[in-house]
């Protein structure tokens, strides 16, 4: 091999580290995206703003001297009991009105928390504390992994693993798969509804608020527009996995991230996000129901 | 006073304008098997929907058990012991058998109950326990209507609302679901039956009642309604 093959490895081999992290980050987001779609069919696009408040939460935490390891739980029930509240307020009171008035309230809701943010947090980044030191382990000659991105990677396994477990194996996973089917049914069995839903707002919502803290300890940084491009991401990257199927999120995520990151590399990165909104406009072409979405029949 | 399970009392629906149910009455003893038939659009779903919490009746009253359960919400009258195999089954087609089983006993506890409950249900329709590990999907329409009305009385209803059971299904198994039916309310869970399949339903009944156009035109014991001439070729084709 020569030695510009090697080096095309080696390049090659970091930028999928980077991108399998970065999408480790979309794919948290993601399944809130998809398991609120799942269950009310609505488009949350609201929900990049929960990012950057667990973000925000766990960046006042660390600063108020408080551990990592409680600032990050703090992180997660914080944008959660938010979504709830959101939920309750501003989806329910419309939630017969159709999906274009409850698509324009999500926008809206997006909005306020967006310049709700920037009056009261001020708009300038704000300096993501410290937490630990970071190390840099190195893989090879030139290829290298830090343990943020260690951090990152093993979190989103650990969540998504938990995820999976709630939703397949717990009757309260199971009456948000019952529900997710048909309310009326579910409600015929005695599943009251309407907590179902405000769970998954809020299981929604507390793993995007996971993925704001990791992101605001990987970039150093956090400011209260940041939710609003990676919400977009993880739109993609739901709607390219298939909306509504939880695998298809992370699955979406990860090929998003890795996607990206290539374009980072070995083209140019100013087109990242170009690529990314080209891959929507191409899955909404060619297959709208995403890489794992199929159209169901069911027997009559 | 008589002691009624059920009572509709001056029951209205409307949708928007729509006057869907007119003012109607209907009574329900511990115990019976109770029917009502009608066509397409009479009203027969809307009554059932009504009863069950899913739609708000305008005006009238709905008593269950000496409860007015008209402005309660649908998980609370199944706790309150009133369940409902819904109108084109709608069973979770991505759940197992067994999964659809146990969300129809969703709000109970007893776990003695509710296998002794999952075995009585898989003695009645032994596909059932065949085929407990298969997704809901995969099965056939009739087999669907076994699996819906299972999960219903997994909630140990004392009032069971069947609607339609026996719509788009083979007759072959239409008669192992009026078997079924009958089998359910000997062990004391008293039924009301929606059909358009007059002939079977009023075999099984012990009263029943006829909806036309949101309002009920007849009324009477079973025997009596199959051997009414208007019923007979209104419904029964002869």
């Amino acid at each position: 091999m020569s030695e510009d093959q090697l080096y095309f490895f080696y390049d090659l081999f970091q930028y999928l580290i980077n991108g399998i992290c970065q999408g480790s980050i979309y794919a948290l987001i993601a399944l809130g995206y998809t398991m609120v779609y799942g269950i009310i069919k609505l488009i949350n696009f609201a929900h990049g703003e929960f990012y950057m408040i667990g973000a925000f939460t766990g960046y006042f935490c660390i600063r108020g001297g408080i551990p990592l390891y409680f600032a990050f739980p703090i992180a997660m029930l914080v944008p959660g009991i938010i979504a709830v509240l959101i939920e309750k307020i501003a989806y329910k009171p419309i939630r017969h009105a159709g999906r274009i008035p409850a698509l324009i309230t999500a926008l809206g809701v997006s909005f306020f928390f967006q310049y709700f943010g920037q009056n009261v947090l001020g708009a300038d980044p704000k300096a993501f504390p410290e937490v630990y030191e970071e190390t840099i382990y190195n893989l090879g000659e030139a290829v290298s992994i830090s343990s943020t991105q260690i951090i990152i990677i093993v979190t989103t396994l650990v969540l998504m693993l938990f995820l999976r477990w709630l939703v397949m194996s717990t009757k309260v996973g199971k009456a948000m798969r019952a529900t997710s089917f048909n309310k009326d049914a579910s409600e015929l069995m005695g599943i009251d509804t309407d907590k179902i839903i405000s769970f998954t707002f809020f299981i929604g919502a507390s793993m995007a608020g996971a993925a704001g803290v990791l992101v605001g300890i990987y970039y150093n940084t956090v400011e209260p527009m940041m939710g609003l491009i990676p919400g977009l991401k993880a739109f993609i990257a739901a709607v390219l996995g298939g909306i509504g199927i939880i695998p298809g999120a992370v699955l979406g995520g990860l090929v998003l991230g890795v996607v990206e990151n290539l374009v980072v590399g070995f083209w140019e990165s100013t087109y990242r996000d170009a690529v990314s909104f080209g891959i929507l406009i191409l899955i909404l072409l060619v297959k709208p129901t995403g890489i794992l979405g199929t159209k169901t029949k069911e027997k009559v | 006073m008589e002691n009624y399970i059920l009572e509709l009392k001056n029951l209205n629906i409307h949708y928007g304008a729509i006057h869907a149910i007119k003012g109607i009455n209907l009574t329900i003893k511990e115990g019976e098997i109770v029917t009502i038939l009608g066509s397409n659009g009479a009203g027969k779903t809307s009554t059932l929907r009504s009863i069950s919490g899913l739609i708000r009746p305008s005006s009238g009253e709905i008593i269950f058990k000496q409860n007015p359960i008209h402005k309660w919400k649908a998980h609370k009258i199944v706790k309150a012991g009133l369940a409902q195999s819904p109108e084109g089954r709608l069973i979770f087609p991505d759940l197992t058998i067994l999964e659809n089983l146990e969300m129809g006993a969703y709000l109970r506890n007893d776990k003695d109950g509710i296998s002794k409950d999952m075995d009585y249900v898989c003695n009645l329709f032994p596909i059932l326990s065949e085929r407990e590990s298969q997704r809901a999907g995969t099965l056939s329409g009739g087999e669907q209507q076994m699996l819906a009305i299972s999960r219903a009385y997994m909630s140990s209803p004392t009032l069971l609302l069947l609607d339609e059971p026996s719509l788009g299904i083979a007759p072959i198994l239409v008669k192992t679901i009026f078997k079924a039916i009958k089998e359910i309310n000997s062990r004391g869970t008293t039924i009301l039956l929606v059909e358009q399949n007059a002939f079977a339903a009023l075999k099984v009944a012990d009263r029943g009642y006829v909806m036309q156009t949101g309002e009920i035109i007849m009324s009477g014991p079973a025997q009596e309604l199959i051997e009414n001439d208007e019923i007979k070729k209104a419904y029964l084709g002869h």
